[in-house]
């Protein structure tokens, strides 16, 4: 005797009942946890070099900034030529990608990347492939602000 | 051979000839290497980029499938394959290098069992004598179009997956000894509007239940009648979820049948996050692992369903679902009844 075929699939919505009881929830708290003190050393490194700089070297806390901003970048081409950042990138999440070797990192990754494509349309066109998008809006919300700025100047506010 | 709704019954015996496994060195580590044949221990494989190192894996692959048949590179009739690669490049690159009539497919990671369907197929319509079949995956030159440079330091949800890097071929004969290519199943694309491509297992798990559920219907076979289920690359959350879909609609699959390629090629390392994945998951698990098992007779009647989702970059930047295919290929040992 001929069986008949049940009704599949189920509809999307059902299914995702089913695929949510099998997800495994992100654990939102520890990620943050490891991101707070992951983020946090790494701003301390930043001040330890900033430090560095104003006691052995003529910079002022205001001129440090660029030099130290430099080695941070600087240390993470390092660690992420030799595969380490990404690693490390998958423990502290948030913790590595918002500081400013996240940048460094996410321009250097790409570079690397399409070296096989050439210096031109490789490293050159993609480099700031994932940074790019930094770039631009943080450009623009420093525009933004500065009007901002300008506007409650000409205002006499501040 | 038309059979049921959408199946082919294969009554001339297509033949599994040999089968081969090429890997990289993640798969080196997995338990699963003794089952390669060769495995690189460095992903560049001596070659200028990733997308020629999967070339390489492809090249060598095809060469050991048809050295371990026994044939010569001429008595080829044609090669069937594919890879995930843009316009399957590494395939096709390979292609030139064995000079052997090509026709080239793909349906992502069910691209494995598409093509052995298809060589069946064309053999029991002899339209071939012997087949070539194959696909090829790299992780490195996945990860970089799928998702984002490999050393960029984003953190990964557990629930997604590792490409495999190797290739796995076999050959697919009129004549000869080895297991028995008895039915295949095309699948049908399903789509429950699953986003998230890091949860790729989520969106294939269906397309994988429906596609069994058709072909033991189409057949009017128990789920018994199948020493083993082998998945293409669901990985622990899809083989999951499938395994409930088929409860759901009382086909009572059991645990140590429902096996997974994704989860058996890395054993579970957690590394590896939920499983392999990959075009390369299912060719070099089906042609290499479980082709040594029939062969040994530790297993008997494979339903073998590679899994497959159809996404693109640019269809998940334009924050499209994924759709997903499966396709069933049941390969059995010459057997008494």
């Amino acid at each position: 005797m001929k069986k008949n075929k049940p009704p599949f699939p189920p509809t999307s919505t059902a299914y995702k009942q089913t695929e949510q009881a099998h997800a495994n929830p992100r654990p939102i708290a520890l990620n943050c946890v490891k991101a707070f003190f992951i983020g946090g050393a790494i701003c301390v490194i930043g001040q330890l070099i900033t430090t560095f700089y104003i006691t052995f070297f003529d910079f002022t806390e205001q001129t440090a900034g660029n030099p130290t901003v430099a080695t941070l970048i600087f240390i993470t081409m390092i660690l992420t030529g030799f595969g380490m950042y990404d690693r490390l990138g998958q423990f502290a999440g948030a913790g590595t990608a918002v500081p400013v070797t996240g940048f460094g990192n996410a321009m250097i990754s790409s570079a690397i990347e399409h070296r096989t494509e050439g210096f031109i349309l490789g490293v050159g066109a993609n480099m700031f492939k994932l940074a790019g998008p930094v770039i631009v809006f943080g450009v623009f919300a420093a525009f933004v602000i500065a009007l901002i700025k300008t506007l409650f100047m000409m205002w006499g506010v501040i | 051979m038309f059979t049921g709704s959408q199946s082919w019954a294969y009554s001339t015996s297509p033949k599994l000839l040999s089968g081969s496994a090429v890997g990289g060195p993640k798969e080196a580590k997995g338990p699963l290497a003794p089952s390669f044949d060769l495995l690189f221990d460095d992903l560049w494989m001596e070659e200028k980029s990733y997308e020629d190192a999967q070339q390489r894996l492809m090249e060598e692959a095809s060469t050991l499938a048809i050295q371990k048949a026994n044939i010569f590179d001429e008595q080829v009739d044609f090669f069937i394959g594919g890879d995930l690669i843009n316009q399957i490049t590494p395939t096709n690159f390979a292609a030139s290098t064995l000079q052997i009539p090509f026709l080239g497919t793909f349906n992502a990671c069910a691209t494995s069992m598409e093509s052995v369907a298809l060589a069946a197929a064309i053999i029991e319509a002899k339209g071939a004598n012997y087949i070539l079949t194959g696909t090829s995956s790299h992780y490195s030159s996945t990860e970089r179009q799928y998702r984002f440079p490999t050393e960029y330091g984003s953190q990964t949800p557990d629930t997604a997956q590792t490409t495999v890097t190797g290739a796995g071929c076999a050959i697919i004969s009129k004549d000869g000894e080895g297991p028995i290519i008895k039915r295949a199943t095309i699948g049908k694309v399903h789509d429950l509007n699953i986003t998230d491509p890091f949860n790729m297992g989520a969106a294939m798990a269906p397309a994988a239940a429906d596609t069994i559920i058709t072909h033991l219907h189409d057949f009017q076979l128990p789920i018994s009648h199948y020493d083993a289920i082998v998945t293409g690359d669901l990985g622990s959350i899809g083989r999951e979820i499938c395994i409930q879909l088929l409860r759901d609609v009382k086909v009572s699959v059991t645990n140590e049948q429902f096996i997974d390629s994704g989860i058996l090629v890395y054993g579970g390392d957690p590394a590896s996050f939920a499983g392999g994945s990959g075009a390369a998951c299912s060719s070099v698990v089906a042609f290499g692992h479980i082709y040594e098992q029939l062969l040994t007779k530790k297993l008997n009647r494979v339903l073998f369903v590679a899994t497959g989702a159809l996404h693109s970059p640019l269809s998940i930047q334009q924050q499209k679902s994924m759709p997903a295919i499966a396709h069933a290929v049941a390969i059995e040992n010459g057997s008494d009844e």
